[in-house]
């Protein structure tokens, strides 16, 4: 028991914490944008598969970080782009859309890898790029701060910039605000000549966009390599953390960080006599335990029944 | 005048205007409509006439199979809304076009918002806001949150929304719908400034007496055509209801007096709180006896649908008592409440009352399906159920090419009319009628009202309510008139009741003692 | 008006299949270095020998399960993806009981699957509870619980019935009593394929023609209306998802009674996710489920001897998969021709009126 406590306060924990939800934050980032805009998307699985597939092969070919970050972009906005053409345009189930495209990034990668590189299932083959550790000066020699802090993946510094750079577009850019109004009311929207289609369009490929860097994170930062539905649920958990934060930027950020910390628990415990399954499972049970603390909303509203109670006292 | 000077004392010409909807529905049929400039122009139909979809056209919401729209003499094709704003044209909504948890001033300027450093300026937006509510003295508050506001708020938003964009052309579709009498003279004060100032107004209606007050002109729609074009002071009301519906609108239905016996439906008490904390439903009582219809009037959304939910069991049951023969029904299961006979017409036939989606003989046994001689052992008993709903089918007269069509394909009337069949059919003693005619053509509404008259001969006690002041009038027995959630009055309409003293009850003008409402439990026989 | 809906989905299928297959040969045509070969591998290799054609029905088995069971719980309007774990639990099940007890023959096998399907049920029902209870959306809860399914399963083989000689994570051997007879010498078709069969049958008579059925079906086309009407929508809802999951577990149990001699996935199978592919292409009717499933299968088996022969990755199908399910789902594809063909029959209508 002492282990426990004692790996859970340490601040290699607090570390390994933010280290694991940075795929986290960026899929309920992403998912945050697009449910804005009033579309249901569970396809972030696949973009960030395929954007993790595309910065791999694109930094191993030409060798360079930048041409790397740019294919797995697009990687995940072509995704983005082929949902948004089929619900939007040809009206197709969202659900069904975004089940066909998560086959897609499944299969669809592992072809893609073998017919481009001739590997099989991984890219351990290929001398593909890293996304470089940060130490951040004067930070870094902070104790406990500076273990907790510093020396992260870029990427996870870009992904709590994310949070904010998401909190301004929604709230305090014109783009954002024509994308609440889509998402709320797309007749008004449509009646003062916002184009609907065009607005949720842009939402999904900010969402592809914002997708792809936990995608990369996955092949060019937590492992050195991609390998065959390495994802395995992150963009899943990241629209369950966007739930549980009820589509407000921080508690979003904060419901990422809670799975997080589920995923970073089973890494310390897998030290322990615990079975390896249980703690590989951990994570997606949390997730469903924060599923239910999200739609309670079958019960009666505060407001309701208080008011119930008041009218029951002036009747008796 | 030569025939050019002619043209241009119109400002908009939609000419042969025809609409065919996916279900192939033809909506307009080779309409013909000429605004003149700075005119109130009605267009005035029933509901289904083709009022909608014809701004729907104009305003580039839907595109038309054929004709043209010409205007300020150029022929013009509005495929979408923004390009109908850039021409000049503005429509406000029935339903309104304004995202509620946004502020006034951010619905304001939505499409057109103003931006400072590449950011969105929320103090230019209300600035705007302010500036155009002074110039045409409609006052608002700019920071108030959309949902906040009454309603008649909301339309002076989506009013105003308009003006910023300068438009020369508005289309108000049915704006007076959801208007308290006050609001709605309100209303009509500012549309006259707003013609003063030189503004061209479509103003759609089937409201007569509106129509006279209001407007210079008037175009007239049935079933899809123009059945009339003239100026208002060359009608009389009863020219024009003609025109609406080819013949008079004094509809008569043969009724003889009622003979109410024993209660059936006893409401005591009754209380309804929504999610919001909103009291709905404030200590309502009534009873409806047994061969008699008690008609509920009032402006929708004051109570009634409630009521008819917890009735019938679709809502959750909070406070007060319901009893039915006698024994209370509260939070029982709507099919026990059915088996005992209770009947239910919701008002909304496309969410509750009908699948979409599914065939007619579906929609037809959804509350019976399961009884044994709809079934053989453990599967249904196709024979049986199909002469069942095929004599419903003609019964009930649903045009349709089978049993086996899907109920999105039938029309309005007829979905209605499957509706009915289904609630009407098992020998109901309770039947409650929530807006059992709206939206729907004539026809086949004196069609549902015989048939509400025949089920109260036939012994049922039956609960009408309804918006439609003719149908309470023509149909009802008594009449309770619901304003805010309470019962206001109580009327015998055995001696003749006017649609004026009932709208005086139900916009809250008026409003009986205690004592004269509580003849409505009909303590008096008991 | 009826006529035109049935002949405007049947072509939107064909076009779906068709622009599918056509993917296929052209990135066939791209990346493959001898592509008529293996085109002629894929199109029509399955029906090269008998061996091949048996490897059809085989597919075909565990897919008809899954097929029905996703249908049923697709039909109470719920989408659940749960049929992917039950599928995979259930034949965990299955195995569990087969190497921990000694039974006769003719009752193991029963037990066994029996077990499958109870495992599958439990596992499906989830995701409608807590939709039922908490509003929690079943799509993602579903796709977690798969995750959870699967390392239960890992659990229970590893600590459980792991066989330390299998040399690579494997339960042991299934005993003979619990096998499924083969039914042909040539092929492993088993005798699964009659449960599959009278599945089917069971599986369209109760979802298209009893009061069960109906009640399911109205809910999922919609809730209100069968509240309305006095249909208990929570109970069906559960029904739905608890009978489809049993369905699901039960075929995973079969898959692995009659195909293989030991428990040996090392991954989720993705029988679920296919019998979420097969039902939807059979519009939730059971009826129609064998013809999807045969389409599935043959894809399948011509892609795997595909993938044998050439150098292109059995991974094709996943793409073929991918653009059927779209292009079925997307409503307005060729509303155009559509629009045309309604306004067309109004008009003439309209014409016959006036004259």
């Amino acid at each position: 028991m002492d282990i426990i406590i004692s790996n859970i306060l340490s601040p290699q924990f607090i570390y390994t914490i933010l280290r694991v939800s940075t795929p986290l934050v960026f899929a309920a980032m992403a998912a945050l944008v697009v449910r804005k805009s009033g579309i249901m998307c569970i396809a972030f699985e696949a973009m960030m598969l395929f954007a993790a597939l595309g910065g791999v092969v694109g930094s191993a070919y030409t060798q360079n970080l930048f041409v790397g970050i740019v294919a797995g972009i697009l990687s995940s906005v072509l995704i983005a782009v082929i949902f948004a053409y089929f619900v939007l345009v040809l009206k197709s189930n969202p659900v069904l859309t975004g089940l066909a495209l998560n086959i897609l990034g499944s299969g669809g990668t592992v072809f893609a890898l073998f017919v481009l590189t001739g590997n099989k299932g991984t890219s351990s083959s290929l001398r593909s790029l890293r996304f470089p550790v940060v130490n951040i000066p004067i930070i870094e020699d902070i104790p406990v701060i500076g273990q907790i802090f510093s020396g992260h993946n870029s990427l996870t510094y870009v992904s709590l910039f994310t949070v904010l750079a998401v909190y301004i577009l929604i709230y305090k850019t014109t783009l954002g605000l024509r994308i609440r109004s889509v998402g709320e009311n797309p007749h008004a929207a449509e009646s003062v000549g916002i184009k609907v289609v065009r607005t949720k369009v842009i939402a999904l490929m900010i969402g592809g966009i914002i997708a792809s860097f936990g995608g990369m994170y996955m092949s060019m930062g937590y492992l050195p390599f991609f390998t065959r539905d390495m994802v395995s649920g992150r963009g899943f958990i990241g629209i369950a953390a966007q739930n549980l934060g009820g589509g407000v930027p921080i508690y979003t950020l904060i419901a990422a960080l809670f799975f997080g910390s589920a995923d970073a628990i089973s890494n310390v415990f897998q030290t322990l006599r615990i079975p390896a399954e249980f703690m590989q499972m951990l994570p997606y049970v949390v997730t469903i335990i924060g599923l239910m603390f999200v739609g309670s909303s079958n019960k009666d509203s505060k407001e309701k029944t208080k008011k119930i109670k008041e009218i029951k006292g002036e009747t008796t | 005048m030569n025939v050019d000077e002619k043209i241009n004392e119109y400002i908009l010409v939609m000419e042969g205007i025809t609409k065919i909807y996916d279900n192939g529905f033809v909506a307009n049929k080779n309409i013909d409509l000429r605004v003149k400039k700075g005119e109130i122009h009605a267009l005035i139909g029933e509901n289904g006439a083709g009022k909608s979809t014809l701004m729907k056209v104009l305003f580039g919401q839907e595109q038309p199979e054929e004709g043209q729209i010409i205007y300020k003499g150029e022929p013009v094709s509005i495929t979408n809304p923004l390009k109908a704003l850039e021409l000049g044209i503005g429509m406000v909504h029935q339903h309104f076009m304004l995202v509620p948890s946004l502020t006034v001033a951010e619905n304001m300027v939505l499409g057109i918002e103003p931006k400072k450093r590449g950011l969105f300026d929320f103090d230019q937006a209300v600035k705007l806001t302010k500036e155009i509510s002074h110039k045409y003295k409609l006052p608002i508050d700019p920071l108030a949150k959309v949902m906040d506001l009454p309603v008649g708020f909301k339309q002076r938003v989506e009013i105003l929304k308009i003006l910023l964009r300068g438009v020369d052309v508005l289309i108000l579709d049915e704006p007076t719908a959801v208007l308290t009498p006050q609001e709605t003279e309100e209303l009509f004060v500012q549309l006259r400034e707003l013609k003063k100032n030189g503004f061209t107004i479509i103003f759609i209606s089937h409201k007569l007496n509106e129509i006279m007050a209001l407007c210079d002109r008037v175009t007239i729609l049935r079933d899809g055509r123009v059945t009339g074009i003239d100026d208002v002071e060359n009608l009389n009301e009863k020219q024009i209801s003609r025109m609406m519906v080819g013949r008079d609108v004094m509809l008569t239905i043969d009724k003889t007096a009622a003979k109410p016996k024993e209660k059936i439906l006893e409401v005591k008490n009754l209380h309804y709180v929504d999610q919001y904390g909103k009291h709905v439903v404030k200590n309502v009582s009534f009873s409806v006896r047994k061969g008699e219809i008690l008609g509920v009037a009032g402006v929708e959304g004051n109570g009634q649908r409630e009521i008819s939910n917890l009735i019938s069991g679709l809502e959750g049951f909070q406070l007060g008592e319901i009893l039915y023969k006698g024994n209370s029904v509260v939070n029982k299961s709507i099919r026990n409440l059915r088996e005992q006979n209770i009947s239910h017409i919701s008002e909304d036939r496309m969410t509750f009352g009908t699948v979409s989606d599914a065939t007619i003989e579906e929609n037809l046994v959804s509350d019976r399906f399961y009884k044994k001689e709809f079934n053989k052992y453990w599967l249904f008993n196709n024979n049986y159920i199909k002469k069942h709903v095929n004599d419903l089918i003609k019964q009930y007269n649903v045009k349709c090419d089978s049993k086996d069509a899907l109920i999105k394909t039938l029309s309005g009337g007829n979905m209605q009319k499957v509706v009915v069949a289904r609630e009407f059919s098992l020998k109901p003693e309770l039947v409650i009628a929530n807006q059992p005619t709206r939206g729907i053509d004539v026809g086949s509404s004196e069609f549902i009202r015989n048939k509400l008259v025949d089920l109260r001969d036939d012994g049922a006690a039956v609960l009408l309510i309804s918006a439609d002041l003719t149908e309470i009038i023509e149909v009802s027995d008594s009449i309770a008139v619901m304003c805010e959630g309470q019962i206001v009055a109580y009327l015998n309409n055995q001696v003749h009741v006017s649609e004026e003293e009932l709208g005086e009850y139900m916009l809250g003008l008026k409003v009986q003692t205690p004592q004269e409402i509580e003849k409505v439990m009909h303590y008096e026989e008991s | 008006m009826k006529n035109l809906e049935k002949q405007f989905k049947l072509l939107r299928i064909t076009i779906a299949i068709s622009s599918a297959l056509l993917l296929a040969l052209l990135i066939i045509l791209f990346t493959s270095s001898n592509p008529f070969q293996t085109m002629f591998d894929f199109l029509i290799g399955p029906l090269t020998t008998v061996r091949r054609m048996g490897n059809i029905v085989e597919l075909m088995i565990p897919l008809l399960f899954t097929g029905v069971g996703v249908s049923i719980m697709y039909s109470a309007g719920q989408i659940n993806m749960s049929g992917e774990g039950a599928f995979f639990l259930g034949g965990v099940a299955a195995a569990y009981v087969a190497v921990s007890f000694i039974l006769p023959s003719g009752i193991h096998p029963i037990l066994a699957i029996a077990a499958g399907g109870l495992v599958g049920a439990i596992i499906s029902v989830i995701p409608a509870l807590l939709y039922l209870r908490f509003n929690a959306l079943p799509v993602v809860s579903s796709l977690m619980l798969n995750y959870v399914c699967f390392f239960l399963g890992l659990y229970v083989i590893n600590y459980m019935i792991l066989d330390p000689q299998a040399g690579y994570l494997a339960s042991w051997e299934y005993p003979k009593s619990a096998i499924l007879p083969r039914l042909f010498s040539v092929t492993r078709i088993h005798a699964g394929v009659f449960v599959a069969i009278a599945l089917i049958i069971l599986g369209y008579l109760f979802l298209m023609k009893s009061k069960w059925g109906y009640s399911i079906r109205m809910i999922g086309k919609n809730p209100n209306f069968a509240k309305y009407s006095g249909i208990k929508v929570g109970y069906y809802i559960l029904l739905s998802q608890l009978l489809g999951g049993a369905i699901a577990g039960a075929g995973g149990a079969i898959e692995q009674l009659g195909i293989y001699n030991r428990f040996q996935y090392q991954r989720l199978s993705g029988h679920g996710f296919d019998g979420i592919l097969v039902a939807i292409l059979a519009g939730y009717n059971p009826k129609l489920i064998p013809l999807a499933t045969f389409f599935l299968a043959y894809k399948r088996t011509g892609a795997d001897i595909m993938s044998r022969t050439s150098d292109v990755p059995i991974e094709l199908i996943f793409i073929i998969q991918a653009v059927i399910i779209v292009f079925v789902a997307a409503e307005r594809f060729l509303e155009g021709w559509k629009h045309k063909r309604i306004v067309q029959r109004s008009k003439d209508a309209l014409a016959a009126e006036e004259v």
